[in-house]
């Protein structure tokens, strides 16, 4: 891949994560929600990582940033800059260089003003011309900056947010489904404005469950599948199946509207029941015995997958 | 918009006034129902067994006259009730003083009282409520939360005794009862010595009434800590601090404001025994005098004033929460327009 060579402005390595559970009052037992992970998100690229809800992509995005729940746990690597990316060095980047755009209304504080919430409570002179600046570059007037998150419909709530992200002038954005709830217009504009962010730099990481509106604007599709990645492909690649590297995403690929919309039988494995190998092997036409061992992620065609065919 | 909304305030107010009159009508008919059904002879209790031996028929049949034994139940609320619109509250059987006059003496001591552990159970208990909240499994919360649990399940006027017994009688610090020093004359009598007095009737009622604004404001604060918008803002980079004081806070004061008003029937019943345990001249001990003693026009004038505070205290918890909550500001103008 192309950007092997430099360093990428993000890289997730081998991360996995996993909540602690007490089942019956005293038996803890250990949930896992996220396996083997791997993804790089460079500079001015946009990298889309799609998965169906319920797969655990919001829990990348909170690993990410460091704000994962108290009974959850993580293992791996996360590079940022090349270097490893402490809770120190996540406390000074938080919100400034990092900058997490999140999913809808509920992130705002239903008793704060906009405008307050995107100053996050600075009252100067030059915070107040920021955020009307910020604002107004997504077609958001003087009067949202009044508005209680109440008052907002889903497409302002998640421009005032992207509005509160940009004003910070960030390296990586994390965009965590900012796209429910909306028609797609609005979807689409919404979308455009995290490639705007791309495109003057920074590097984005969406994460969404609309594999068709992460391929109008993402560079790289990453696929997300029982909490691991199952292929990383170009958004290019999309165009023809024999292109595509997995099953899975193959069965994706037939089951957009345009491609047939074929439903690939059987649903997604969850927390307790995944396979000890490949967590797609069950529902796979092309399995077979090895398929139940683990399989290792490996470069194919320009771009990786999991899986031990080459189709 | 003013206009409207001045409007709006103006059936709200009027509203509640309605719903006040019918509660005062309903609270007065079932306690004097409650009186009048109590096996207690006002003759037996006021008079006692034996001067009633030993006095004449026609006597007894005057003293019956003036409690009132004769006359059925319905007469005499209505008669009371028609004296109360017109602002009569009638005569105290047992102090033999209007009503108002007994009621007023009371109330200044207890209000103080009530008013004070409101206060001190309201504050410091929304405050260790937030930090409790804020470092939920911390020392501090375990410390509290202990605190907490021990208390709500403690009755008020054993806390009471044992504060009697600890400081009144074991240490001596503070006097063992009423609301001012004994054989003193009322002149001579400080506001020092009525704070002194008041102290252990107040520190019996809010160190139990701390306990449950203290957990419910733990309870909300929690989930605010854990709601996706403080997870937002600690992904701004938002310090401890400054969540606690710009999410937390703001969005714990209104259920917090709704619970300690609404509370103040909880203190208003908590005096009752409080008071009793430290024959603090109080509007609670009044009106347990009142019910032993079949005093039913004082009653009855207890019951209508506690039954005026307590909804005071839920109206001003409404009012303060459209005040403040932006939702309830629009959802009164979308009223108005509609």
């Amino acid at each position: 891949m192309e950007q092997k060579e430099k360093t990428p402005l993000l890289a997730v390595r081998h991360l996995s994560i996993s909540f602690t559970q007490y089942k019956r009052w005293w038996r803890r037992e250990e949930q896992q929600a996220i396996r083997d992970l791997s993804l790089e998100v460079g500079a001015g690229e946009m990298v889309a990582v799609v998965g169906s809800s319920g797969s655990g992509k919001s829990l990348l995005a909170h690993g990410v940033m460091g704000l994962l729940p108290y009974n959850a746990s993580w293992e791996g690597d996360i590079f940022y800059k090349g270097e490893p990316l402490t809770e120190e060095r996540l406390k000074k980047l938080r919100g400034r260089e990092i900058v997490l755009v999140p999913q809808g209304a509920s992130y705002l504080n239903p008793l704060m003003t906009t405008g307050e919430q995107v100053r996050q409570g600075a009252r100067d002179r030059e915070s107040r011309r920021q955020c009307r600046e910020a604002l107004e570059r997504y077609g958001l007037g003087e009067e949202t900056e009044s508005l209680y998150p109440f008052q907002l419909s889903g497409g302002m709530a998640r421009r005032v947010m992207i509005a509160a992200a940009v004003q910070r002038k960030p390296c990586l954005v994390i965009a965590d489904e900012p796209t429910p709830g909306l028609h797609l217009e609005a979807a689409k504009r919404v979308l455009s404005h995290f490639r705007e962010m791309a495109e003057e730099g920074a590097g984005v990481l969406l994460i969404t469950h609309d594999l068709e509106l992460a391929l109008l604007t993402a560079d790289r599709i990453v696929v997300f599948y029982a909490g691991t990645n199952l292929e990383e492909a170009w958004a290019g690649d999309f165009t023809q199946e024999e292109q595509l590297r997995h099953p899975y995403t193959r069965a994706l690929f037939r089951g957009m509207p345009k491609n047939g919309f074929q439903a690939a039988a059987g649903a997604q494995p969850y927390g307790d029941n995944l396979p000890e190998g490949c967590v797609y092997e069950p529902r796979c036409p092309w399995r077979q015995e090895q398929c139940r061992q683990p399989v290792p992620y490996r470069q194919l065609r320009g771009g990786r997958v999991r899986c031990w065919r080459d189709i | 918009m003013r206009g409207c909304s001045h409007r709006g305030l103006g059936r709200f107010l009027a509203g509640k006034c309605v719903r006040m009159a019918v509660l005062v009508l309903l609270v007065s008919f079932s306690a004097f129902m409650l009186v009048s059904l109590s096996p207690v002879d006002p003759l037996t209790a006021n008079v006692g067994q034996t001067a009633l031996g030993s006095m004449s028929p026609e006597q007894i049949a005057r003293l019956e006259a003036y409690w009132g034994v004769g006359t059925p139940p319905i007469r005499r609320f209505i008669s009371w009730a028609g004296d109360f619109f017109r602002g009569e509250m009638g005569t105290s059987l047992l102090y033999r003083r209007p009503v108002a006059l007994v009621i007023q003496e009371r109330l200044a001591n207890s209000l103080g009282l009530m008013a004070a552990a409101w206060l001190i159970s309201g504050g410091l208990g929304f405050g260790l409520g937030i930090w409790a909240g804020a470092k939920k499994g911390g020392m501090a919360d375990r410390i509290l939360c202990f605190y907490g649990l021990i208390m709500a399940s403690t009755p008020g006027f054993w806390l009471a005794l044992m504060l009697l017994m600890i400081f009144a009688v074991r240490l001596q610090w503070l006097p063992v009862g009423f609301g001012v020093p004994v054989g003193v004359e009322a002149e001579a009598v400080t506001l020092a010595d009525r704070f002194r007095h008041a102290i252990l009737p107040a520190a019996a009622l809010s160190l139990t009434s701390i306990s449950s604004i203290m957990l419910h404001t733990r309870e909300k604060m929690i989930q605010v800590m854990e709601s996706d918008y403080v997870l937002y803002a600690r992904a701004r980079g938002e310090s401890f601090r400054r969540i606690v004081w710009r999410h937390g806070l703001p969005n714990v004061m209104l259920p917090a404001l709704t619970l300690q008003f609404g509370a103040v029937s909880e203190i208003f019943g908590g005096s009752v025994l409080v008071e009793q345990v430290f024959s603090y001249p109080g509007l609670g001990q009044a009106a347990v005098t009142a019910g032993l003693g079949g005093d039913v026009p004082l009653l009855l004038g207890i019951t209508v004033i506690s039954a005026w505070i307590v909804f005071g205290g839920n109206m001003t918890a409404d009012l303060l929460c459209a005040a403040i909550d932006p939702r309830l500001r629009q959802a009164q103008r979308k009223g108005q327009t509609s």
